[in-house]
């Protein structure tokens, strides 16, 4: 079904291309790329740099406004998706493009389902999706609806897509920003194996040493521009940072050992019945003021309830949660947030931010009442302007203008819209749910130390995180939750391995109620 | 008491019932396609309003009941295009697209009865005919069923034919499968290639001919003359059946049955010593019931209701 390809030169490339948005971002600066065929290419480079949007034209969604575009060692024109698809391009997206509703055998079809005169045979896409599955070692079930897979199998379920159109080009932009350690490690098995069939694969990702784990050359792009490419063995996590940010920067966190205060969160008894998702049984733990207590776990053991309870978003069954000593119960998602609580999300897309309102009005929704945005009720626009433009500068947040809707800001742009709301309040407890997903070194750096900076000011934090080296760089203390309860819990975090953590998110290992407990206030005597 | 339960299961209710069912089934059916297609057709209404005009004009000048329903049901199609292309081409919102449109059938309809009939009431002053029934030989003479099914309007017929079409369609059809990713991911869907548009737009279409076909009954088939706004909120129940039908074929083909056997229940109750004013508001008053079921039947399955945020 592929159009032909030339004899030889590279797989993809781009020629001169430049890319200027509606608005007037521009976003790709005159890029010189080749991708020779049967290579997995890295792009990294800063939120913003323009990676993203670079992919986006080899796969036809957006167009150069000048400069071209050479699949298979031609210049072609991708009026869209489906001439890129044509010529054996393949795409994953930073969010995936999936039918909730659909199976993962009919989201791999869709598009070139197979079957005769207008009718879809859906047994015949069951097999093909479980015939590439082998193939590939990319393991789905075929039959499983979309919304009630991991992430990622929704991550596979893409890749599958892709082969099922018979790709020879393959982008994953940052597929690993939402998968467990042992879920990247498979898919970079995979991915190895498509390299070795012959598949060219373009990688973008934030996370420098999966770049170093999987790629065979790197390509750094920098405000739009790409600033050069070299060999992945040459080149050091160190290396590559400078190059990405135009200077030199050093990747570790300076923390000096907490001073803990008095209790802020205190939870006990916390039990919740979820109707769909983990439930959670019976919680206890205190965060006082000064510390970072970190939540490890591997993803969907409860975390994200943890959070969304701690914030007001969804009622525990039983259990009591107090925030300074003030009960939260029968209180609203405001009253919460009154109660000194600020909440950085994980899904940064559907609950932190109102993607097509502007950055300066994201940044005031939690405030915009107050003096000085606004008085008897009436807001100040200039002060509205003033704030934003304050936080974006604090914030380092890449956008021309603080009008600009959240929805036109890079992936990890947007995130740090949220962080900078959240921490500029200056909440007593903040609750920190994969804060660094998608933000690039530097972005990540920054906020390490605002986290830091904010327990140094007296707030509580509760730090929750798929990324152990993140926990364990932060932390002051460590709680680690398996299906839906508190197996471990470690008050010092010096010395404290990953590999030793790991063994408790998996259950091989468990502490005792005792050590759980140890010094809490009122805990109910309760079997686990 | 008895004498209710004796005309509810006399063969005429049933056949009664089948008969008001009809308009509702196609309608909803309709409603149905376009929802499934990610445009809410709230000109539901409209588009049936249009049709039964049209279809009743064109018979009565034109001498054919044929080329009267056929016209009928061309207009709603076109009808289902102008909404598609309102929301699509203008980004207007498709509620309100769908409401003027609604405002625009109803005008329109009694504008153009009464300029050529000078009629402000409907068309009773014209000949128009209505569609075929459909007899069945042998089916005729079993008792019950052959009271119930045989003699039925041909309309009846393709409005009972239209939920297995229907559910064929989705789940059968590349349309189908198209139709559905499009409707719930277009993003999806435009990213595997699938022209996202023009799936709508043959979307909305279909819908629209199907509530044409619902309008043609009405003014066809179920009377033989058009009258002013003589779909009297059937459009909206209809709407009400799509989601009380859990946005499935066969659901929605269940909550329409039950809506057309509410009304059929309405009207024969009325010859009873019931206050007909209390009779009128059944199928209405059902409606209201129902969707309040659904809600709460969807709340208590768990879907997670968050606590409104209040920032
Ligand atoms: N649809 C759009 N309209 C206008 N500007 C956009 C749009 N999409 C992206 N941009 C802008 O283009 C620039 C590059 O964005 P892009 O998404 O390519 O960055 P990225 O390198 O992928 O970043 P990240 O690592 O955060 O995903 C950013 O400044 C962004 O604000
Ligand atoms: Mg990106």
């Amino acid at each position: 079904m592929n159009e032909p390809w030339g004899e030889d030169g590279p797989a993809v490339a781009a020629r001169q291309v430049t890319k200027t948005y509606a608005n007037g971002v521009r976003a790709v600066r005159a890029v010189d790329l080749e991708v020779p065929p049967g290579e997995i290419r890295a792009v990294v480079g800063e939120n913003g740099a323009g990676k993203s949007t670079l992919m986006k034209m080899f796969y036809g969604l957006e167009q150069p406004s000048t400069g071209e575009i050479l699949v298979g060692g031609r210049p072609r024109v991708l009026r869209g998706p489906a001439s890129a698809i044509a010529l054996g391009v393949g795409m994953v997206h930073q969010n995936l493009m999936l039918v909730p509703s659909f199976t993962i055998a009919q989201n791999v079809v869709l598009g070139v389902e197979p079957g005769r005169r207008g009718l879809v045979d859906p047994k015949a896409a069951v097999e093909t999706t479980a015939r590439l599955a082998e193939e590939s070692g990319l393991t789905v079930d075929p039959k499983a609806r979309v919304d009630e897979v991991s992430v990622g199998m929704r991550q596979r379920t893409e890749i599958l897509k892709a082969l099922h159109r018979q790709a020879r080009v393959l982008i994953l932009d940052e597929p690993t920003a939402v998968l467990t350690p042992q879920e990247s490690e498979d898919l970079f098995a995979a991915v190895r194996r498509l390299r070795d069939g012959g598949m060219t694969v373009l990688f973008i990702s934030h996370k420098l040493r999966e770049v170093r784990e999987i790629s065979d050359q790197v390509s750094v792009m920098r405000a739009g521009a790409l600033v050069g490419t070299i060999a992945t063995a040459d080149a050091t996590e160190r290396s590559l940072a400078s190059m990405m940010v135009g200077r030199d920067m050093s990747l570790d966190v300076d923390r000096t050992p907490a001073r803990p205060t008095d209790t802020t969160l205190r939870v006990r008894g916390l039990r919740y019945e979820a109707p769909t998702g983990q439930s959670l049984h019976g919680l206890d733990f205190d965060v006082a003021a000064g510390e970072i207590v970190g939540v490890a776990g591997i993803e969907g053991n409860g975390q994200s309830e943890l959070a969304e309870i701690l914030a007001g978003l969804r009622r525990p069954t039983t259990g009591t949660v107090h925030i300074d000593g003030t009960d939260t119960a029968g209180l609203d998602v405001a009253g919460h947030r009154r109660a000194g609580i600020g909440y950085v999300p994980e899904d940064r897309l559907h609950n932190g931010a109102a993607l097509d309102a502007s950055i300066a009005d994201n940044l005031v929704v939690d405030r915009h009442e107050r003096p000085p945005l606004a008085r008897h009720g009436v807001l100040h626009p200039g002060a509205v302007r003033a704030h934003a433009e304050q936080l974006i500068d604090q914030y380092a947040i890449r956008t021309p203008d603080p009008s600009v809707p959240v929805r036109a800001l890079s992936g990890g742009n947007m995130q740090k819209v949220i962080v900078a709301r959240e921490l500029s309040a200056q909440p007593s407890l903040l609750i920190a749910s994969q804060v660094t997903r998608g933000v690039d070194i530097g972005a990540m750096r920054f906020m390490y130390e605002r986290l830091v900076d904010a327990r140094d000011t007296g707030a509580a934090v509760l730090l929750i995180s798929a990324d152990l080296t993140e926990l364990l760089a932060l932390s002051d203390r460590l709680l680690v939750l398996k299906d839906g309860r508190l197996v471990a819990r470690f008050d010092d975090t010096t010395g404290l391995t990953e590999k030793r953590v790991g063994l408790y998110m998996l259950g091989v290992e468990e502490h005792d109620r005792g050590r759980l407990t140890t010094g809490l206030e009122n805990v109910g005597e309760e079997a686990p | 008491m008895s004498s209710v339960l004796d005309v509810v299961l006399s063969s005429a209710f049933l056949a009664a019932a089948l008969r008001i069912a009809t308009p509702y089934l196609l309608a909803a059916l309709g409603g149905l396609v376009a929802e499934r297609a990610g445009i809410s057709n709230i000109a539901l209404e409209g588009q049936m309003l249009s049709a039964a005009c049209t279809g009743a004009l064109v018979a009565g000048y034109s001498g054919s009941v044929t080329v009267g329903a056929l016209c009928g049901v061309a207009v709603a199609t076109l009808l289902g295009v102008l909404l598609a292309a309102l929301r699509l081409e203008l980004g207007a919102d498709a509620i309100i697209a769908g409401i003027g449109l609604n405002l625009l059938a109803s005008g329109g309809t009694a504008y153009a009865v009464y300029s050529l009939l000078d009629d402000k009431g409907g068309t009773s002053g014209l000949k128009s005919g209505s569609l075929p029934t459909v007899t069945l030989p042998g089916v005729e003479n079993v008792p019950v069923l052959g009271d119930v099914v045989s003699g039925q309007n041909m309309v009846t017929w393709l409005a009972f034919l239209a939920a297995p079409f229907v559910a064929w369609l989705f789940y059968r059809t590349r349309f189908g499968f198209h139709l559905r990713a499009v409707g719930e991911m277009p993003d999806a869907a435009a990213s595997v290639g699938i022209a996202v548009r023009r799936v709508q737009y043959t979307g909305l279409a279909l819908s629209g001919a199907l509530a044409g076909l619902a309008g043609v009954f009405l003014s066809m088939g179920y009377v033989s003359f058009f009258v002013r706004d003589m779909t009297a909120g059937r459009g909206f129940i209809a709407l009400a059946a799509v989601f009380l039908g859990g946005m499935r074929p066969w659901g929605v083909f269940l909550a329409a049955l039950g809506f057309g056997a509410a009304e059929a229940l309405a009207v024969q109750l009325g010859s009873l010593d019931v206050p007909p004013q209390l009779v009128s508001t059944i199928p209405y008053a059902m409606t209201l019931v129902a969707l309040a079921l659904y809600a709460w039947r969807r709340k208590r399955r768990g879907r997670v209701v968050p606590t409104a945020a209040s920032l």
